[in-house]
């Protein structure tokens, strides 16, 4: 069970670095501000996702394991909201509508 | 593996530090900084210490960055003058010459601490009991050395007071900021409509927290803070006039409860601030409790800045 438990943390966790990478490779290689945004979104939402899936068996408690989940909740509504607002401000002042 | 991340961290601090200091552009200066901020949060944690790393990502980070970035975007319009103006070599020797100076004087201090350096970490150990909290932080900044916490809050008030000294003569009183633009639907408000009851529990639950773990009523008063400017923010609310009584009330009232507290001290124990024995922890909850909206309120209040508005809606 433990060796299960240790074996899903290691492949979430190597597959939410994996989006994290990407997210970075595409925010710096995107030609414009919106594409950027797209490509962080995966950073933010799937890569913390399965960072914080893959801890949750290693917390050891329920409570602890909520939390991290409730951080990740947070941190969607949050990168979410921010990308709206930042695509919008692109598209009104940017130079490539 | 662990050594290799911290030599990550440390070299990852140092770029932006540098990037910082380098960067031409007051708003990339200003990214650079937070980002600073939240990876030296992570520098802290490395360490173990929890509570440092708390306040720097929520002061330190958050609101010092949020200042910034208002004060950025202030001096958007003058920016091109101000580096087009390059200062004589004169000047630029000698500002190199004082800030190697201050560096060396720093490093200097650190580099010749005695090994190992001097702590009171054992007598906090020893003493923490008589103060009824578990977490030594807590203990140290509410009872040994309450003091010091005391004067933290009211430097803020002299800070609060200091800002609203820029306004006009004919705004005194008035609200800070620029009118809100309602947007209801928009995706601002939306957020400001579901992030505060979630934000507002964190607080207090940061703030009560604070007794045994890492926490406190300056970290939670950062989060209710930042609540209520998103709030502000997003057109829903609008600031308050800064002559409303509650206003006043409310930023006086955690100072005021410490001070009143620390004056029981000198008749009941004998010295300003000194808990009588076996109430301590009350008191302490008594003080971080009044303290929590009093601190929010300022930090809010700093935020937003001078009065720019009559203070009755027109």
């Amino acid at each position: 069970m433990k060796i299960a438990a240790d074996i899903f943390t290691i492949v979430a966790i190597l597959t939410g670095g994996f989006f994290f990478l990407a997210g970075t490779v595409g925010l710096l290689r995107f030609p414009d501000t919106l594409t950027r945004l797209h490509a962080l979104t995966k950073a933010d939402n799937l890569g913390l996702g399965l960072v914080v899936l893959g801890l949750a068996p290693q917390t050891g408690s329920v409570l602890a394991g909520l939390k991290m989940i409730l951080v990740w909740l947070l941190v969607l509504l949050a990168s979410a909201t921010v990308s709206q607002l930042i695509a919008r401000s692109a598209r009104r002042h940017g130079p490539h509508p | 593996m662990n050594i290799a991340l911290n030599l990550a961290l440390i070299l990852l601090l140092l770029a932006l530090a540098f990037w910082t200091v380098v960067a031409r552009e007051t708003f990339a200066a200003v990214a650079g900084f937070v980002s600073y901020g939240l990876l030296l949060t992570l520098a802290w944690v490395a360490l173990s210490a929890v509570d440092v790393a708390l306040t720097e990502a929520a002061i330190g980070a958050g609101l010092t960055g949020a200042l910034l970035i208002g004060a950025a975007s202030r001096l958007r319009k003058t920016e091109a003058a101000a580096r087009a103006e390059r200062p004589g070599p004169a000047t630029r020797v000698l500002a190199a010459i004082v800030a190697t100076a201050v560096a060396a004087a720093i490093a200097a201090c650190v580099l010749l601490l005695p090994d190992p350096a001097p702590t009171l970490a054992p007598e906090v150990a020893r003493n923490i009991a008589s103060t009824g909290v578990g977490n030594p932080i807590t203990a140290v900044l509410m009872s040994f050395r309450a003091m010091d916490t005391l004067l933290e809050a009211i430097v803020l008030l002299f800070g609060l007071l200091g800002i609203w000294s820029l306004g006009s003569d004919r705004y005194w009183g008035g609200r800070p900021g620029l009118a809100p633009v309602a947007e209801p639907n928009g995706i601002l408000a939306y957020m400001a409509r579901v992030l505060p009851p979630i934000g507002i529990v964190v607080g207090i639950y940061i703030l009560w927290v604070g007794a045994d773990y890492p926490g406190g009523k300056f970290q939670g008063g950062t989060v209710l803070a930042a609540m209520w400017l998103l709030l502000m923010m997003s057109g829903l609310l609008d600031a308050p006039a800064v002559s409303q009584r509650w206003v006043r009330l409310a930023l006086i009232a955690g100072p005021a409860a410490f001070i009143l507290v620390g004056l029981l001290g000198v008749f009941v124990a004998n010295a300003f601030l000194a808990y009588p024995e076996g109430l301590a922890k009350p008191l302490i909850i008594v003080i971080e409790v009044a303290l929590l909206p009093s601190l929010a309120v300022t930090l809010t209040l700093l935020l937003i800045g001078p009065p720019q508005r009559a203070g009755s809606p027109p």
